[in-house]
């Protein structure tokens, strides 16, 4: 008898679970990020419910500092698979000039969580679906598949509900919410290789490319805007980069790399001795940061 | 390259199980620099001084990192050449019981870890017994710290006899015993200078060639429904994943709970219209003719699949509430969930011995048997036949907690009597039904005390607050039940013992009752509370004499001290002052409002 591939287990198991999720919650939604993750998601979601479309709407938190071509990429990607894609964004934040040169932990806090936050609040959603696996971090490699929330969107990690099997407890009361993870089992070269394998689209950005660049603080940062601002010293460089990750361009490292296609990028990830998130430079705050955030309601 | 292998690595507290887990990737080089680095870091400024501490790679919570324990499972992946791996590693505090049995849940196999100066621990053997009852049949035991004990064979020996006779009880298909040292890495991805006695693989390589066999191999097909997709008039489809066996257009399967059949005419798996599809893809799957499928039912071909109501289980309780018979939970079993009561603990398992213990209740971290009666009748089978229709979570229906978690050990029929003598309702059933403590509240004190006023506030608020009640009360009581008796001494203590039997009754039936009666003489009142027994809640409404005549509401002081009324208590009969009431409460001093108040507070869980 024909035995799934590690792959295909992978696929069925996040299959499963949104199937759960759109059969068992009453108004589920998809969070969408642009980046590779969320790419696999999507197509998984397709997938879940041909020939329906995904029974629930995607969301996108803008931050206004995403990179240009991460946007473009959302919207065409949108109207070619005719799904519902909603935007939100914090105008509180935006009137307020938040930005992530000048305000550092407190932009992810008003322009990510809170605007989060806000935005589920809007649409009343109860369940919502992100792309974080348990490679990328020790505090998520503690988290469940099915995240419970309480009203005021925290995360109490002392506290999680058993999940046991795959018998997933979606109940809940009014207010409360749960976030769930179906590539929780996935880690960053699953992710590649599920990409290589379906040839699903992702950003071009995560392919290496000669970029405008400048160094700082031992991050590559790409200068997608003019609301870069230089600091003494720094000067523009063109260097053939990519990125293994996408958020704000502020935020996200590039790496140098020569690695323009699937293969060569699956290739330099196995070899990899830096974790992916090391690229992130949120994430580089005290131990415990995620953690934290998550607490206060971070996806 | 062999199959992905799930394990956890469980034991008691301080055998070092994420420290062996930290040791074993980082001798595999498979922990990325930078979580090396940070590791680095964390431990110097840890409490454990300058080495390393392997542990700080998998306890990611802060509290953990604070007091140094393992509170939640972590998940670690990694690849070598030979096999990629997911390590569950669980905490060892007892108080953490459910999150072990979280990681135990998804494992095909379990590393043990037991301390070589200590040996097999009432810990260790809960940790077997929950890593099979959650269907775990694959044991390793790493024998840690032998560094400790001078790797002194005999030491390993007398141990590892210890752990041969306790699986014994168990159905593991496969044990290995192996001598490590965690910290100094002794046969942890290395073979040990120190214990050339050992002629056995190391830890990672015995994980590495290990064959396990998948339990559902050679069992008939079985799917059940996750989701009917509707997306138009044309197309109707059944979303599920197959849980064993395999599936072919043209097939004919069996629905269940209804036992209607169907042809398969279309298969799709994922995206892809395909001729057929094996076990743990996930499919829709369309039929030929219109049946009854919603999400719960299932798909199948397995006469070994029963269609019932009532099962016995062992359940790992995991909430601070108790678990008790009668209660009534939500349930998950398969894709359905649906009301269900515990019928009947039968014993709880001594996590020692094993032993059958006689219990009532289960605590958090116990392990029950029961009988389950689930509101309708769905797809069932044995755990050992079926994990996925065998293995089911209950849930709290308030705080929607998961508070357990079981397995089907057998079907229970209806038609079996013994069944149903053993199950009958009784009292706690029926309080349970009414998610609440029956209770007699027997306000006693003199005329015009405020006893008939208090009561109907207080059921006022019980009912608001969803309980169900009756109140007696002179009224209901002297106009009926009764009418036949008057108010001579003989009569008053019938009264009172009548008054007594109905409101046990009551109680019976799962009711609070409030009653307000002068009941003036202590005597009767402890036939009463003999009668009720512990439901039975004596509130003394102490409002002195001279307030109650100043009130008079019905006029009966002025009557009694006109000498209109024989034997009044407290003018020309005496008030027996009650000992050891439950509550006093004074109305003179104090509006109803907060007395009512003073009262929930006194009662307490309701």
């Amino acid at each position: 008898m024909r035995e799934l591939t590690h792959l295909e287990q992978l696929e069925a198991e996040a299959i499963y679970i949104m199937r759960e999720v759109a059969a068992e919650c009453e108004k589920p939604v998809m969070l969408y990020s642009i980046g590779k993750d969320s790419s696999v998601m999507l197509h998984l979601a397709l997938k879940a419910f041909y020939p329906e479309k995904p029974p629930f709407p995607f969301l996108h938190i803008d931050t206004t500092w995403k990179f240009k071509e991460m946007i473009e990429f959302r919207d065409k990607t949108a109207e070619k698979l005719g799904i519902e894609m909603l935007t939100y964004t914090n105008r509180d934040g935006v009137e307020q000039g938040i930005n992530p040169f000048d305000h550092g932990s407190s932009y992810t806090d008003i322009m990510k969580t809170q605007a989060l936050k806000q935005a589920l609040d809007k649409y009343g959603f109860d369940a919502a679906f992100g792309g974080g696996r348990r490679d990328e971090e020790k505090s998520r490699a503690k988290e469940r598949i099915f995240s419970f929330r309480n009203a005021q969107h925290a995360w109490d990690p002392k506290n999680q509900r058993p999940e046991m099997w795959k018998l997933y407890n979606t109940k809940i009361n009014k207010g409360e919410s749960i976030r769930i993870f179906p590539l929780s089992n996935w880690t960053e070269k699953d992710i590649w290789q599920y990409i290589l394998q379906e040839k699903i689209e992702i950003v071009p950005l995560y392919f290496a490319k000669e970029r405008p660049v400048v160094y700082r603080d031992g991050n590559i940062i790409m200068v997608d805007d003019d609301r870069m601002k230089l600091n003494p010293g720094e000067e523009i460089v063109s260097k053939k980069v990519r990125f293994r990750t996408l958020g704000c361009y502020p935020l996200t490292g590039a790496c140098e790399s020569d690695a323009d296609t699937l293969e060569s990028i699956i290739e330099e990830t196995l070899s990899a001795v830096t974790s992916e998130r090391t690229s992130r430079v949120i994430d580089h705050e005290a131990a415990g940061s995620m953690e934290r955030r998550k607490r206060e309601g971070y996806f | 390259m062999k199959s992905l292998l799930k394990f956890i690595t469980c034991g008691s507290v301080d055998d070092g199980k994420s420290t062996l887990i930290g040791h074993m990737l980082y001798d595999a080089k498979l922990i990325f620099a930078d979580q090396q680095k940070a590791l680095e870091l964390d431990s110097k400024i840890g409490s454990r001084g300058g080495e390393i501490d392997y542990s700080l790679l998998l306890d990611g919570l802060m509290a953990e990192r604070e007091q140094g324990i393992t509170i939640d499972v972590a998940y670690r992946y990694f690849t070598t050449e030979q096999r990629s791996f997911i390590v569950a590693d669980t905490p060892g505090h007892e108080e953490y019981t459910r999150n072990m049995a979280v990681g135990a849940s998804f494992a095909d196999l379990a590393v043990i870890l037991v301390d070589a100066t200590q040996g097999m621990l009432v810990q260790t053997k809960r940790h077997v017994r929950i890593c099979s009852l959650m269907g775990i049949r694959h044991f390793v035991f790493a024998v840690n710290k032998m560094d400790l004990v001078k790797y002194d064979r005999s030491v390993f020996d007398a141990i590892e006899q210890d752990i041969s006779k306790f699986l014994s009880e168990f159905r593991a298909e496969s044990l290995k015993v192996i001598p490590v040292s965690a910290t100094e890495g002794d046969n942890i991805t290395q073979k040990s200078d120190f214990m050339a006695w050992y002629s056995g693989e190391t830890l990672l390589k015995y994980l590495e060639e290990i064959e396990i066999a998948d339990y559902s191999d050679g069992q008939e097909f079985l799917m059940p429904v996750s989701r009917v997709s509707r997306p138009n008039y044309a197309f109707r489809g059944f979303q599920g994943q197959i849980e064993s066996g395999e599936l072919h257009v043209g097939d004919s399967v069996q629905i269940l709970p209804s036992r209607e059949t169907a042809c398969v005419t279309e298969i799709y798996a994922a995206d892809k219209k395909v001729p057929s599809a094996c076990a743990g893809a996930p499919i829709t799957v369309s039929l030929d003719r219109e049946v009854d499928i919603s999400r719960g039912c299932v798909l199948g071909r397995d006469a070994a699949v029963e269609v019932t109501n009532l099962f016995t289980a062992e359940v790992l309780w995991m909430d601070d509430k108790q678990l008790i018979s009668g209660r009534n939970y939500w349930i998950k079993i398969g894709t359905k969930m649906l009301p269900a009561s515990v019928l009947k603990i039968k014993y709880k398992i001594d996590v020692n011995t094993g032993e059958h213990i006689p219990a009532e209740i289960a605590c958090k971290n116990e392990l029950v048997v029961c009988d389950l009666i689930l509101s309708e009748k769905c797809a069932v089978c044995e755990f050992e036949k079926s994990r996925a229709l065998g293995g089911f979570i209950l849930i709290d229906r308030v705080s929607h907690m998961t508070c357990g978690c079981g397995v089907v050990l057998h079907t229970l029929r209806r038609s079996n009597n013994l069944v149903w003598q053993e199950t009958d309702i009784t009292k706690a059933i029926r309080a349970e039904q009414k998610n609440q403590k029956p209770r007699t509240i027997w306000f006693t004190g003199l005329s015009g005390s405020g006893k008939s006023t208090l009561a109907n506030e207080l059921e006022k608020k019980l009912v608001a607050l969803g309980r169900h009640t009756m109140l007696l009360d002179g009224d209901n009581i002297r106009m009926g039940l009764n009418r036949n008796l008057g108010f001579k001494e003989s009569d008053r203590v019938e009264n009172i013992r009548r008054i007594a039997e109905v409101a046990k009754l009551m109680n019976d039936a799962g009711l609070i009752v409030l009653t307000a009666f002068i009941s003036p003489y202590g005597k009767d009142r402890k036939k009463a509370r003999d009668i009720i027994g512990e439901d039975f809640f004596e509130i003394y409404v102490s409002t002195p004499l001279e307030e109650c005549e100043r009130r008079d509401v019905k006029g009966l002081y002025k009557k009694a001290r006109n000498g209109e009324i024989p034997n009044f208590t407290g003018i020309t009969s005496v008030y027996e002052t009650p000992e050891n009431p439950e509550l006093t409460i004074d109305t003179s001093s104090r509006d109803m409002e907060e007395a009512v108040e003073t009262i929930l507070r006194a009662l307490g869980e309701l």
